[in-house]
C-alpha cells in the first residue's frame, strides 16, 4: 500500500510534462499560454485561477498594468479610483511599496520565466515529417521574442539591475542575480539586441516568420524589427550610447514590409481592428475566448462614466475611471477651447479641468477605444461585459513618426518622412491649413512638435511615458500637467522618477539584488 | 393482587443515587429512581429478583421473596469507577493518563438551540477556542486548540468520529463539515491537547484532536427518548448607519445643493438593515431507541432540524439518522462495532454581500423604484445610467439580493465504520483490532438569479439575463486501521504496548456549469460553460505506543508513527513522529492518601513531535505540474483567410520539489488535582509549542520559480501558554446542589524567524485582504510578533481628539511618512480567555449558565474603514450612504492603514442560560420527562464598537449577526 503514495493528478484540467506535451498541437497551446500572459490574468477567464497570486486578479493583468504606468503619470490621462496605489500612479508619487509597482515587475519577470520554461520545455521536441514548416522552431523564436519584448519593458521601466533569468535557469528557490554591471549597466539591452538579432536573421534556425507572413496577433519578423527600432529609439536612455542609424535601418524594414495606413484612423481601435492593415503587432481580445478585467475591457469600460451612454461604445456599463488632462485636450485645439485636429476623440460633456482628481467627470472622457465594429455592431460578448477589441502594440503611424525622429536627431527630417507625416494628417483628416501650421512647427520647433505629435497621433497607446522620458520630458519642471507631482496645477518630479523603484517586496525575496541607487 | 414494591437507592456515602435502573430480572419491568433515589414498580406476578445497576456501581440483585420495600447501597466498581476516557486507537482510564486530556460528556454540554456539534463544548475547555462564523443556521466554526501551530497550512485541529479521523477540508453545500452528526448523538467529546497524547495521530495531530463518541445501546430492555425544541432567533443589533435625513444633510454639505449628486438623493426614508432581518423560528425534533436484545445492544436515532436564519431567507433542514450496534461473540472474545451515521442537509443561503450592500446603500431611495424603467429589475430600485440599464460598479439593491437569490444545495453524507476487536482464545492478554472506515458526501447545489436580477441583466437581450448555476461534488474517504495490542500486568507492573497501521485515502471530484436563467445550452448562449475537477491524496502510517505502570503510581508512555503523505516526493514523503511522557499519581502515595485536603493529585510530563502536511493549494506541491486554461481564457490569432484561430493555453504552474514535513516540538507540564473529597478538582497545564519548517506561502525571488508567491517550507514559530480548568462542587446538601467550572487559558503565538538565512530587514509576508478597494491587506506575518498581526499607521488626532485625516506619526523620523513608519498595533488572537459555567439542582429544578471572556485581542474594523470617508457618497452616477463613524473622523478620502481603525475587541459573552423542570416517576415511573428554557447569546459586553467582538481572523466585515435565541424544549423517556 505504499506505493500509494506514489500519485499522478488526476484532474482532468492538469498532467505532468510528459503528458501535457505530445504533439505539434499541444506546443502551440503551451505558446498560447505566452501570449495570453499579456492578455488575460490566469487559466480561467476572466477570473479563478490567477497567474500571480496575494494580488487582486483584474488588476493584476500585464496589460492593465503597462497600460496605466505608460499613461496615467503622463500628460495624457488621469485615473480617479481611490485603489491603493492607483491615486500615487495619476500623480507620480510612487514608492517601492506601492502595490502597483509590485504587481507591474511580476508581471514582467513572470513573462520572462513563462518563456523560458516554453523554451526549456521544447528542449528535444522535433516532430519531423509531422512538422513540415519546421513549426517547432518558429514557436521558439516567438517565446524568444516575447521574452524579449518583456525584457525591453522591464528595462524601460527598472532599468539594468533586473534580475536576469534564461532557459538555462532552473525552476526552484534559488535567487537570480541582477547582471554584473547593475544600474547603468547595458548588458539587459545587450542581450535583447541579440536575440533580436538572431531570431530574424534569415540564417537563424529559430527565427521568426517572415514580415506581415504572421497571423494577427503572431510575432513576425516585422514585430521584431518594431521591437529593435523601439531599443535603438531609446538606446541612451538605456545605455548613454544612440542608436539612431540603427533605429532607422529597422524602421525602414518595417515601413517596406508592405503594411499600410488605415482610411479611417478609428479603425485601428474598434472590435474589428483585427482587419486593420496598419497593425503590426497586437494583443487579442475576445469577448468570449479571451476574457479579462484587464486589457482593453479595463481600457473601455474605465474611460466611461458620468453621464455618458455605455451602450454606445458596446459595453454593458462604465467604470468612470481615466480621462484625459487638459494637457492632451489642448493639444488638438486652437488655444480657444476649440478641437482643430480631429484625431483628438473625446467626449467633451464632462468639466474640462482636472479640477477633483478622484471624479470622473473632471477632465474629458477619451472615447478612442470601443468595442463597437466598422459598421456598428457589438463585439461578441452578449453581455458586452468583456470586448474584442484588440490592443495595438505597435502600428506602421508610430514607424513613421520614429523614423521622422530618428532623422530629426541625426540631422533633418527627410522628404519621404514628411510624406509620410502628410499621409498620418490626411488620414486623420487633418485641414490643409493645420498641416501648414504643422510643417511650420516641425521647422521651427522639431522637438517639441514631434513629442505634441506623437501624442496627437499615439495618445493613449501606452508609448507617452517612454516618450516624455526619451525627450527629457518626464520628471522635468519645465513641462507639467495637472497632478503631475501631486498639484492640481502640476509640478516637477525628482528624475529618479524617470525610472521606477525596485518593489521592496522583490528586494525582501532576492538578497541578490540591490534598489536602484536613486530610489535608496 | 398487585403488589407494589418501592425503596430508596443511595451511594457508598448515603447520598440518594438517581438515575439507578431497577428491573425485575426476565421481566421487562422496571423504572429508573428518581432525584431523591426513589423508586416505585408493580411486581409482575413472575418475578422472583430484582435488579439494581448504574453506571460505575457494582450491579446488585436481590431476592425478592415478600418484601414491599428493598433499600439498597450500592457499592461503586473499582474497575469501572475511574472514568474511561477514549485515547487515539483505544481508551485509558482517566487515572492512567500521562497526557493532557480533556473529556466532557453530555452532562457538561451547552444547552440550548445548537445545531452544530462544535456549539456544545464553546467554552468548555481551556485552551480551546471556537469561533463560529457568525449567525447563519448551521454555520462552521473555526477552531483553535492552544493557537495555531502553521501559517499557510491548516490550522485546525484533527477530528475523529467514532474511530473515523474527518477530512477537515469543507464538503460543498454544506456550511459546516460538522453538521453531519446530530448534536444530540453525541456521548463524549475528548480534547487531545499536547503531543504525547496526539502523536499516536502523528501527521494530522500538530494542532490537536477533537474525539467524539457517539451515545451507544448498552441497558437491557428498551429506552425510548425524545427530545423537541422549537426556537425564536431575534437580531441583536445594527450598524449604525447614517439615517436618511443625516446623509441628506451630509450630502449636501459635501456636494451642495445644487449639484448633480444631491439631484440623485430619493425622497424615502429606508433602513436597509432591518428590511433584511427576521425574527427567524425553527425546530429541533430527535427520538432514539436504545437497548439490548440478546447479544446485541443497539441505539437508533432519528433528528430533524428545521433552522431559519434572521437573516431573510437563510434556511437549513437537515434529518439525520444514526446506528450504533455493538454485538460481542465467543464469549465476549470478539467485539464488533458498526456505527453508521447518515445525514441529508439541504441549505438555502442567504447572499451575505447583502449585508455589505445594506451599510451603503442610499437610505432616501426605497425598496421598490417609482417609474416604468425599474420594471426589468422585478420592480427593485436599482442605480441606473443614461440609457436605463444598470450600474454594474454601484452596490445591488440588498433587498433584491435577498429575494432574487436562490442559493440552494442539497448533500447527503454518510459516515460509517465497522470494527473488530478480537482477543485472543489462547492469549487474552492480546487483542487485534480491525477497523474499516467509509466516509462518502454528495452534495448538489447551484444558484439562480431571475432575468430580472439587475447585476446580471444582459442589456442587449434581457431574456439572456440572470444566471444559473450548479456544481455537484463528490467526496469518498476511505481508512482502514488494524491494530494489535497486548496487556499484561505482573505483579506491580502493567505493560500495555500497541502496533498499528494506518491507510488513508482521500478523493474528491467535483462538476460544475453554468448559464443564464433560462438555462440556455452552450448553442444559444455562449457564455455557458462546464469545469470538472477532480484531486486525491493518501496516507500511510505505521505506530506503536507502548505503556508501562508501576504500582499504579508511575506511568510511562511513549509513542512513535511514521507517516507517509503522496503530497511530497519519495525523498521527503516519509515523516518520523516520536513522543514520550510521564506521569507520576501522587496521590496514591501514602503522604496524601492519608491527607484530608488533597484527594487526588498527579504530575505529568511530556514531548513530542507531530507533523503536517494538510496545506491548502492542491496535492501536488513538489510535481511540475501543468493546468489547462478553461474555455474564456484561450488566446485568438485572426488569419486573414480563414478567420479566428482560438488555442486554449498550457500553463506550469510554480511548485517546489523539496517541500517536507512541517514539524512541530511541544514540551508540556500538568497537574491534575483534587481537593476535599474532590469537591474541587481541576488541572493546570503548561506548554511550550515550537513549530519549524513551516509551510508557509512566501514571496520568491522573480524568476527562481513559476509564481511570484510558492508555498515552501521557512520560518519558524513558538506557541506558550498556560491552561487552568477548576470545577468544583460547592454545594451538596439534599436536595440542593451547585456545581462550578472555570477554565482559564493564556496563550502566546509568536513567529521566531520567517526566512531561511536571518535576514534583519526582512518584512514580512503581507496577509488579511481587506475591503474597500482591491488588493489590499492589513495584516502581516513579521518575526516577534503573532501571526497576522495589523500593520498600520500610527494616527495622529487633534486637540478635539478627532483624527486628522492623512496625518500619521513618522516613527522613524526620516521627515517621511512611509511603508517604513507602519507598525503593528495588536493581533486577532486572543491573550487570555476564560469559560464560566454553573449548575444548581433544586428538587425538580435545575439552572445551568455558561459564558466566557476573551482578552487581549484586536479586531480591524473594515466596516467603518471601507464605508465612512466622504468622498465616497457618491461615485459616477450612484450614492453610497456612511457609517455613523464618518462624524467621528470627518475623513474625505479612505484612510485604512491607521491604527483608528484597529479596536480593542476585549468581551464577555453569556453563551447560554437555561431553566428546567424535570416531572419523575409520570405514570407509576414509567416515564420522566423534563420541559425547559435557554436562552443562547443572552448578552455580551465589549467596549469594541463594531456590531460583535468575536470575529474570526479579526477583520470585521459583513459578518452574518448572531442571533440571541430563546428556546423552549421537552424531554421524554421511557
Amino acid at each position: 500500500c505504499i506505493n500509494d503514495l506514489n500519485v499522478d493528478p488526476i484532474d482532468p484540467n492538469l498532467d505532468s510534462k510528459d503528458k501535457i506535451y505530445t504533439d505539434l498541437n499541444s506546443y502551440e497551446q503551451g505558446l498560447a499560454k505566452i501570449y495570453a500572459g499579456l492578455a488575460v490574468s490566469g487559466q480561467k477567464g476572466p477570473a479563478g485561477a490567477p497567474d500571480l497570486g496575494g494580488l487582486d486578479e483584474g488588476a493584476s493583468q500585464y496589460l492593465r498594468k503597462y497600460w496605466e504606468f505608460q499613461e496615467l503619470p503622463t500628460d495624457e490621462a488621469i485615473n480617479g479610483w481611490g485603489d491603493p496605489g492607483q491615486p500615487e500612479l495619476s500623480q507620480a508619487t510612487w514608492a517601492a511599496s506601492n502595490v502597483l509597482v509590485e504587481i507591474l515587475y511580476y508581471r514582467m519577470t513572470y513573462q520572462i520565466t513563462l518563456a523560458n520554461q516554453f523554451i526549456r520545455d521544447t528542449e528535444g521536441a522535433d516532430f519531423g515529417e509531422d512538422d513540415p514548416t519546421d513549426r517547432m522552431n518558429q514557436m521558439r523564436a516567438e517565446a524568444r521574442y516575447l521574452r524579449a519584448m518583456s525584457y525591453w519593458h522591464a528595462l524601460d521601466f527598472y532599468g539594468n539591475g533586473i534580475p536576469f533569468t534564461d532557459e538555462n535557469s532552473a525552476i526552484g528557490s534559488t535567487p537570480p542575480a541582477p547582471p554584473a554591471s547593475g544600474f547603468g549597466g547595458t548588458e539587459i539591452f545587450e542581450f535583447i539586441e541579440s536575440e533580436l538579432m538572431e531570431i530574424t536573421s534569415e540564417d537563424a534556425v529559430q527565427q521568426l516568420k517572415a514580415a506581415k507572413a504572421g497571423f494577427v496577433g503572431q510575432a513576425d519578423k516585422a514585430a521584431a524589427y518594431m521591437l529593435l527600432a523601439k531599443l535603438y529609439m531609446n538606446a541612451e536612455v538605456y545605455t548613454g550610447t544612440p542608436r539612431w542609424e540603427d533605429a532607422k535601418v529597422y524602421l525602414e524594414k518595417v515601413i517596406n514590409a508592405g503594411y499600410s495606413l488605415e482610411g479611417d484612423y478609428a479603425n485601428n481601435f474598434m472590435a474589428d481592428n483585427y482587419l486593420s492593415q496598419e497593425i503590426i503587432f497586437s494583443v487579442n481580445y475576445d469577448g468570449l475566448y479571451t476574457q479579462s478585467y484587464g486589457g482593453t475591457t479595463f481600457l473601455i469600460h474605465g474611460a466611461v462614466g458620468g453621464d455618458m451612454s455605455a451602450e454606445e461604445y458596446g459595453i454593458d456599463s462604465g467604470w468612470g475611471g481615466h480621462r484625459s488632462t487638459t494637457a492632451l485636450v489642448e493639444k488638438f485645439e486652437d488655444g480657444n477651447e476649440v478641437q482643430v485636429d480631429p484625431r483628438g476623440m473625446f467626449y467633451r460633456e464632462h468639466d474640462r479641468a482636472n479640477t477633483d482628481l478622484t471624479k470622473f467627470t473632471d477632465g474629458y472622457a477619451v472615447v478612442k477605444y470601443t468595442n463597437k465594429s466598422r459598421l456598428g455592431y457589438n463585439g461578441s460578448d452578449p453581455n458586452l461585459t468583456f470586448v474584442d477589441t484588440n490592443f495595438p502594440v505597435f502600428r506602421l503611424a508610430d514607424a513613421y513618426l520614429m523614423l521622422a525622429e530618428a532623422e530629426m536627431r541625426m540631422g533633418g527630417v527627410s522628404g519621404t518622412s514628411m510624406a509620410n507625416l502628410e499621409e498620418i494628417w490626411t488620414r486623420g483628416n487633418v485641414s490643409s491649413d493645420l498641416q501648414t501650421a504643422y510643417k511650420a512647427e516641425l521647422s521651427s520647433n522639431p522637438e517639441g512638435f514631434l513629442l505634441d505629435e506623437r501624442a496627437r497621433e499615439l495618445y493613449w497607446e501606452g508609448h507617452r511615458r517612454t516618450d516624455l522620458v526619451r525627450f527629457g520630458q518626464f520628471s522635468t519642471s519645465e513641462y507639467v500637467w495637472p497632478w503631475k507631482g501631486g498639484d492640481v496645477n502640476g509640478k516637477g518630479l525628482e528624475s529618479k522618477f524617470d525610472l521606477l523603484p525596485l518593489p521592496s517586496s522583490e528586494i525582501n525575496a532576492n538578497p541578490k539584488l540591490k534598489q536602484n541607487p536613486a530610489w535608496m | 393482587q398487585e403488589r407494589t414494591l418501592t425503596g430508596t437507592v443511595l451511594d457508598e456515602t448515603g447520598t440518594p443515587l438517581p438515575g439507578v435502573s431497577v428491573i425485575f430480572v426476565g421481566t421487562t419491568t422496571g423504572a429508573a429512581t428518581n432525584f431523591d433515589g426513589q423508586y416505585k414498580l408493580n411486581i409482575p406476578e413472575d418475578a422472583s429478583q430484582v435488579k439494581f445497576s448504574y453506571i460505575g456501581y457494582i450491579e446488585q440483585v436481590v431476592e425478592l421473596g415478600a418484601q414491599s420495600i428493598i433499600d439498597v447501597t450500592l457499592q461503586p466498581d473499582a474497575d469501572q469507577l475511574e472514568e474511561v476516557v477514549v485515547i487515539g486507537y483505544g481508551s485509558a482510564k482517566k487515572d492512567d493518563l500521562t497526557g493532557s486530556v480533556e473529556s466532557i460528556d453530555t452532562s457538561k454540554f451547552n444547552q440550548g438551540a445548537i445545531s452544530s456539534p462544535q456549539d456544545l463544548l464553546t467554552g468548555k475547555i481551556a485552551g480551546v477556542n471556537i469561533t463560529n462564523g457568525g449567525g447563519a443556521p448551521g454555520a462552521g466554526a473555526t477552531i483553535r486548540i492552544r493557537g495555531g501551530s502553521s501559517l499557510s497550512a491548516s490550522n485546525d485541529p484533527l477530528i475523529v468520529i467514532d474511530g473515523v479521523p474527518v477530512d477537515s477540508d469543507g464538503v460543498a453545500g454544506m456550511r459546516n463539515p460538522l453538521n453531519t452528526i446530530n448534536p444530540n448523538d453525541i456521548e463524549t467529546f475528548t480534547v487531545l491537547k499536547d503531543a504525547s497524547a496526539t502523536a499516536i495521530y502523528g501527521s494530522r495531530a500538530s494542532n490537536g484532536v477533537i474525539i467524539i463518541t457517539t451515545k451507544k445501546g448498552t441497558r437491557d430492555g428498551i429506552q425510548v427518548e425524545y427530545n423537541g425544541t422549537v426556537s425564536v432567533g431575534t437580531p441583536t443589533g445594527q450598524i449604525d448607519v447614517l439615517s436618511a435625513d443625516q446623509y441628506r444633510d451630509l450630502m449636501i454639505k459635501q456636494y451642495g445643493e445644487a449639484s448633480p449628486e444631491v439631484a440623485l438623493l430619493g425622497s424615502s426614508n429606508t433602513d436597509w438593515q432591518e428590511e433584511l432581518m427576521r425574527n427567524a423560528i425553527s425546530t429541533d425534533q430527535n427520538i432514539s431507541v436504545a437497548g439490548r436484545t440478546g447479544i446485541l445492544p443497539y441505539r437508533v436515532s432519528f433528528g430533524y432540524n428545521n433552522s431559519n436564519g434572521i437573516l431573510e431567507t437563510s434556511n437549513m433542514e437537515r434529518y439525520t439518522t444514526s446506528v450504533n450496534l455493538n454485538p460481542k461473540f465467543f464469549d465476549d472474545h470478539l467485539a464488533v462495532n458498526v456505527s453508521a451515521k447518515y445525514v441529508n442537509v439541504s441549505n438555502r443561503f442567504a447572499d451575505t454581500g447583502s449585508l455589505g450592500s445594506a451599510i451603503a446603500y442610499d437610505p432616501t431611495q426605497s425598496v421598490k423604484g417609482s417609474g416604468d424603467q425599474y420594471d426589468a429589475f422585478g420592480g427593485y430600485y436599482t442605480w441606473l445610467d443614461a440609457d436605463y440599464n444598470p450600474i454594474t460598479i454601484a452596490p445591488s439593491n440588498p433587498v433584491a439580493m435577498l429575494n432574487q437569490t436562490e442559493n440552494t444545495s442539497t448533500v447527503n453524507r454518510f459516515i460509517g465504520n465497522l470494527q473488530f476487536d478480537y482477543k485472543f482464545h489462547f492469549l487474552p492478554e492480546l487483542k487485534a483490532n480491525l477497523n474499516l472506515g467509509y466516509d462518502h458526501s454528495a452534495s448538489k447545489g447551484g444558484t439562480y438569479n431571475p432575468i430580472t436580477s439587475a447585476w446580471n441583466y444582459n442589456i442587449t437581450d434581457p431574456t439572456m439575463g440572470g444566471s444559473l448555476s450548479h456544481y455537484d461534488q463528490n467526496k469518498t474517504n476511505e481508512l482502514l486501521d488494524f491494530t494489535l495490542q497486548y496487556d499484561k500486568e505482573l505483579g506491580d507492573h502493567r505493560f500495555n504496548v500497541l502496533g498499528g497501521y494506518s491507510w488513508q485515502h482521500f478523493h474528491q471530484e467535483q462538476d460544475d456549469w453554468w448559464t443564464n436563467a433560462r438555462g440556455d445550452s452552450q448553442a444559444d448562449n455562449p457564455n455557458a460553460g462546464t469545469y470538472a475537477f477532480a484531486t486525491e491524496y493518501y496516507l500511510v502510517s505505521f505506530f506503536g505506543r507502548a505503556n508501562y505502570t508501576l504500582k499504579d503510581k508511575y506511568m510511562v508512555t511513549a509513542t512513535v508513527r511514521s507517516d507517509g503523505t503522496s503530497r511530497f516526493s519519495e525523498n521527503n514523503r516519509w515523516g518520523i513522529f516520536p513522543s514520550a511522557a510521564f506521569a507520576w499519581n501522587i496521590g496514591k502515595e501514602d503522604f496524601i492518601q492519608n491527607s484530608a485536603v488533597v484527594s487526588s493529585m498527579k504530575l505529568r510530563a511530556g514531548w513530542g513531535i507531530t507533523g503536517q502536511q494538510n496545506i491548502g493549494g492542491g496535492n501536488y506541491p513538489y510535481m511540475p505540474t501543468y493546468i489547462y486554461g478553461d474555455e474564456r481564457s484561450q488566446y485568438v490569432y485572426y488569419d486573414p483567410n480563414t478567420g479566428k484561430m482560438i488555442y486554449p493555453t498550457i500553463r506550469p504552474n510554480g511548485y517546489d520539489e523539496n517541500i517536507k514535513w512541517e514539524e512541530t516540538t511541544t514540551y508540556n507540564i500538568g497537574l491534575d488535582f483534587g481537593f476535599f473529597d474532590d469537591k474541587l478538582t481541576g488541572n493546570i497545564d503548561a506548554y511550550h509549542r515550537v513549530t519549524n519548517d513551516l509551510l508557509n506561502t512566501v514571496p520568491v525571488a522573480s524568476g527562481s520559480n513559476l509564481t511570484n508567491q510558492l508555498l515552501t517550507n521557512v520560518g519558524s514559530l513558538q506557541n506558550q501558554g498556560v491552561e487552568l480548568t477548576l470545577n468544583s462542587k460547592l454545594v451538596q446538601t439534599g436536595d440542593f446542589f451547585l456545581d462550578f467550572g472555570v477554565n482559564f487559558t493564556y496563550n502566546r503565538t509568536e513567529i521566531t524567524q520567517l526566512t531561511l538565512v536571518d535576514d534583519p530587514d526582512y518584512a514580512g509576508v503581507k496577509v488579511g485582504g481587506i475591503a474597500g478597494g482591491t488588493g489590499q491587506t492589513i495584516q502581516i506575518h513579521q518575526v516577534g510578533y503573532a501571526p497576522s498581526s495589523f500593520l498600520v499607521y500610527e494616527q495622529i488626532y487633534d486637540d478635539k481628539g478627532m483624527p486628522i485625516e492623512g496625518a500619521y506619526v513618522d516613527r522613524n523620523g526620516d521627515g517621511q511618512i512611509t511603508e517604513a513608519d507602519k507598525y503593528i498595533a495588536g493581533d486577532p488572537n486572543p491573550d487570555f480567555m476564560i469559560g464560566v459555567n454553573m449548575r444548581a439542582t433544586y428538587k425538580n429544578w435545575d439552572f445551568s449558565m455558561s459564558g466566557r471572556a476573551n482578552f487581549g485581542q484586536q479586531v480591524y474594523n473594515n466596516v467603518n474603514s471601507a464605508n465612512s470617508n466622504l468622498n465616497g457618497m457618491s461615485v459616477s452616477g450612484f450614492n453610497s450612504n456612511r457609517t455613523a463613524d464618518v462624524y467621528n473622523t470627518m475623513f474625505q478620502t479612505m484612510q485604512q492603514h491607521s491604527d483608528y481603525y484597529v479596536q480593542d475587541a476585549n468581551y464577555f459573552r453569556m453563551d447560554n442560560i437555561m431553566l428546567g423542570y424535570n416531572f419523575n416517576n409520570l405514570a407509576g415511573g414509567k416515564y420522566n420527562a423534563r420541559v425547559y428554557g435557554t436562552v443562547n447569546n443572552a448578552f455580551v459586553i465589549t467596549g469594541y464598537d463594531g456590531l460583535d467582538p468575536e470575529v474570526s481572523g479579526g477583520i470585521d466585515n459583513n459578518l452574518y449577526p448572531r442571533p440571541r435565541t430563546y428556546m423552549l424544549g421537552v424531554n421524554l423517556s421511557f
